[in-house]
Formats: structure tokens, sequence, C-alpha cells
């Protein structure tokens, strides 16, 4: 069962039943999930979660939705991978990688979208809907195939071919907006006034947003049910980054872990970078910036949560890192290089961003710290081809194979019994 | 007539004018504010203004010449 209890508006504090909405009608804040956490620590155990299944869903209790009717289609329990060899170079005795690359559609927003349908199902919407330019628009499309239901998908004329099939090949209702993303989220605005359909970030924005803490629940099981020291999380509506602090602190709350005040830093591109320039203002006013980056899914001007995601900084001790678009192809590669794991941009921005935090000293060698990568690189092939290695073109001789390898290393690789 | 949800955000240079109260007397705009945060260098408020669509809109385009930046309330849909 869920311990979902109402909804709560984050800044007057109004409370309302747990229905489609979004925004309190008085002070027009946005409303949050609260829990009965009383009956839910009477619940869960570590024994409890450790028996549910290998996904997401295994956190089903701590979700606001029914886990008998969830819509799951695999999310979740991604790796954490101890990085040493990119810990090395970057000075951090204990860092990880949680690799959220490996999710059923290769991004972070699965989590989120599970949850939505799964709510979006509950309360009879046979119409599933979001605005995206990739990542969030490839899940809804494959959710709402899983869950029988309509999808409505809109994105910018100008995307890219391979984002554009990873939604197509759901067969969702494509809609390609011609303008920019001022004119789209104006568009998708008046339809979600418009129409009865489960929009995934407005309507069913309180839901959708708690499939992020799962992120937080599932580190803290798989460092052995410890709370990391520091989380480093890539910025776009800041939503992510407040819910995997949550996810921490629901988990201290229920006794599960030890309270260990982790730290929350988040990173950003330098072309978007409304969250972390707020920041370095030293100020809770976010101003609007319009997106020029390659880190498209971090992409968002006007953060919804970019007020939350600064107050949760300032309560951790935390720090914001910009990287410009040179150092997020950089970040990408240095992963792949260090640890095998090829990242979309976004990671590009958690990489770079962390060695500038490291180099900073806002990241302590000793700490456990926590790098999220939130979407595979096969989704952003383009903003890494003009920087990798193209291949050594040879004829199909020994000798043209070892010329080329001679031309470009110096050397030839010692010979077998040499 | 139609509702609309706007944040308005001043700089320094505008914080004495009573910019609000003008757009509410000009143009047959009822302006509803509903949350504010507004000190002395800089400010914003978030209001509901009623009135005629053509009315919001010429109201909303001399708030934005006064140099007022304006957004939706709803902040961006668009994610990636």
């Amino acid at each position: 069962m869920s311990f979902a209890k109402n909804l709560k508006c984050r800044e007057c504090g109004r409370v309302y039943p747990l229905d489609p909405i979004h925004v309190c009608e008085f002070c027009f804040g946005p409303l949050e999930v609260f829990y009965d956490y009383k009956a839910m620590g009477r619940a869960v155990t570590r024994d409890h979660i450790e028996r549910g299944p290998p996904t997401m869903w295994r956190y089903a209790e701590l979700l606001p939705c029914n886990p008998e009717t969830a819509v799951d289609i695999g999310t979740g329990l991604t790796p954490l991978v101890r990085a040493r060899n990119l810990g090395r170079l970057l000075g951090l005795d204990r860092l990880y990688i949680k690799n959220d690359c490996q999710n059923p559609t290769w991004s972070f927003k699965d989590r989120v979208v599970s949850v939505a349908t799964s709510v979006a199902r509950e309360f009879e919407f046979d119409t599933l809907a979001c605005a995206s330019t990739g990542n969030l628009a490839n899940s809804v499309a494959a959710h709402a195939a899983r869950a029988g239901m309509k999808a409505r998908v809109f994105i910018p004329a100008d995307l890219e071919q391979g984002k554009i099939i990873g939604s197509a090949i759901y067969s969702p209702t494509l809609v390609a907006v011609d303008g920019g993303y001022d004119e789209v989220n104006r568009l998708c605005s008046e339809v979600s006034d418009k129409y009865p359909w489960a929009f995934v970030n407005i309507n069913m924005r309180p839901y959708y947003a708690e499939g992020s803490k799962t992120l937080g629940y599932e580190v803290c099981e798989q460092l052995g049910w410890r709370a990391p020291d520091h989380c480093i999380v890539p910025l776009a509506s800041g939503s992510l980054y407040t819910k995997i602090y949550k996810g921490i602190k629901e988990l201290a709350w229920l006794g599960l872990v030890d309270w260990q005040a982790t730290r929350m830093s988040g990173a950003q591109a330098e072309g978007c970078s409304p969250i972390a320039e707020a920041w370095n203002r030293r100020s809770f006013l976010i101003k609007p910036q319009k997106p020029n980056t390659i880190a498209k899914s971090l992409a968002i001007g006007n953060p919804a949560d970019g007020y939350y995601a600064l107050k949760t900084m300032a309560d951790t001790n935390g720090a914001a890192a910009t990287v410009t678009d040179d150092e997020v192809v950089e970040g990408i590669q240095l992963l792949a290089e260090t640890e095998g794991i090829f990242a979309e941009t976004a990671g590009g921005v958690v990489i770079s961003g962390l060695r500038r935090l490291v180099d900073d000293g806002y990241v302590r060698a000793d700490e456990v710290v926590v790098a999220f990568i939130t979407g595979a690189g096969l989704k952003t092939q383009e903003a890494v081809l003009p920087a990798i290695q193209p291949p050594l073109a040879i004829r199909a001789t020994l000798d043209a194979f070892e010329e080329a390898l001679e031309e470009r290393d110096g050397v030839l690789p010692a010979a077998r019994g040499a | 007539m139609e509702k609309r949800r706007v944040k308005f955000t001043f700089v320094e240079s505008l914080i004495k004018e009573p910019i609000i109260w003008k757009l509410g007397r000009q143009f047959e705009i009822v302006t509803n504010i509903r949350r504010a945060d507004v000190q002395a260098d800089r400010g914003w408020v978030i209001l509901e203004l009623e009135g005629e669509r053509d009315e919001v809109d010429h109201g909303l385009e001399w708030v934005e010449q006064q140099g007022v930046r304006i957004d939706p309330v709803y902040e961006d849909i668009v994610e990636g």
C-alpha cells in the first residue's frame, strides 16, 4: 500500500487531497506529496526492501502509488560503480558513479515517468503527455505503450533525427512544434488547461517528481545502507537534485540509514546555468536564461525547482559548478576513458563539474562521493563526434597495419616472442 | 474574460515605481497579488491578472516596456 497522505503547498503549507493538481490555488506555490511517515516506518524495513523486486519498485511503499498496479518496465537498481581510476585522477579516495544510463530508455527519466504513469492510471486518465527535447519524450512514449495509454509528445521542430526515433518507435502522437522553448512551453500550458490528459510534469508533477527519490534510496542501499557524504548531481529544473536529497533524508527518518549530513552539490553548463548563477551571486532569486548549450537535457532556462535547489545547496553546505561546452565533451571522454561508461552531455557536465569542485576545494579527498550519471551517451553522439579519434584507415595487409600504428604511436607494440 | 498567472521581476531602479497600481488604472485589468518577495534592491511578485484577452496582452506589453521582466508562473514545461 502507499503511505501518501495528501498534497501540501511548499510555500504556504495548505493541504490538498491526492488529486491530479500541482499548484496551490491560494499562493500558486508548488504542491508536494506528504506521507504518513509513522505508519511507513512501522512497515518498511531493510529486509523488506531487500526482498523486493530488482527494480525501483522495491521502494514502492515510499512512493505515492499503489505497488500492485505500478507500471514497471524494469527501471532502477542501476549499478553503483566504484570509480577507482577516475577517483585516482581527481584525487578522491572513495568516488562512486551511479550509472543511470542503464534504465530501459537509457535515462533516469524512467524513474519519474514510471511513477507518473502509475498514478495517471489510478486517476483513470487514458492519455499521457509531455513536452521534451529527448529523454522525457522517450520515456513517456515507452511507458504509455506498456500501460496501454495514448501518448501525446510535444517536441521542438528542429530536434535531431536520433531523438525523434527514440520516441517514435513506441508510436505516440509526436507533435513537432515550430518555435523555441518559450513557444512550446506556452502551447503546452494551453493544451494542458484544455484537455483532460495526464501531463507528466504539469498536473502529475507532485507524483512524477517523487520517482527521483529512488536514486537516493538505491545509492544508500548499494553503499551498504549508508548515506553518501557528498552527491554531485546535474541541475536542470532542480527537481532531481532536491528529490535525491529528500530520498536520503527519508531513509534517515525511517531509521534505515544513519544521518550523515550529506552535502549536495550541482553542476550546470555555462550556456544554461540559472541556478549556479544565482548561487554564485549568493541569491535565492533565479534570473531566467535563454539556453544555449550542447547539454540540451539540462537546458531549462526557468527552472521550476530552482529556488528549492538553492535552499538545499545552502542547507547542506553544497556548491554549484558551471562548465563550458568544451569541458562537457572533455567530461564525457574522461568518464569513458577511465571507467568505461559512455554518458550523454549531462554526464559530461557532472564529471567536469566534479573536477572543478575538487580543484576549488569544495569536495574533500576522504568523502564518499557519488556522481550521478543520468543518461546514456548514444543519445547525444553528435556532441562528441568532433572530438573522437577517427579509426586508422588501412589496406588489408600487415605492412599497412604496422605502418599506420608506427605513424600514430611512433613505435610498434612488442611482437609475440620478442 | 481570462485569468493569467504571471511573475514580475523588478530591478533596483523600478522598486519604487507603483507599476502594478498603474497597470490596474491604465488598463481594464484586475490585479491580484498572491506571493511576493520585494527588497530594497530587487523583487518579484506573482499575481493573477483578469481581463479581456487583448487588454491583458496590452497591459503586459506596457509592463514589459517599463523594464519589468515577465515570466509565466508555470515555469518551464519542456524538459530534457
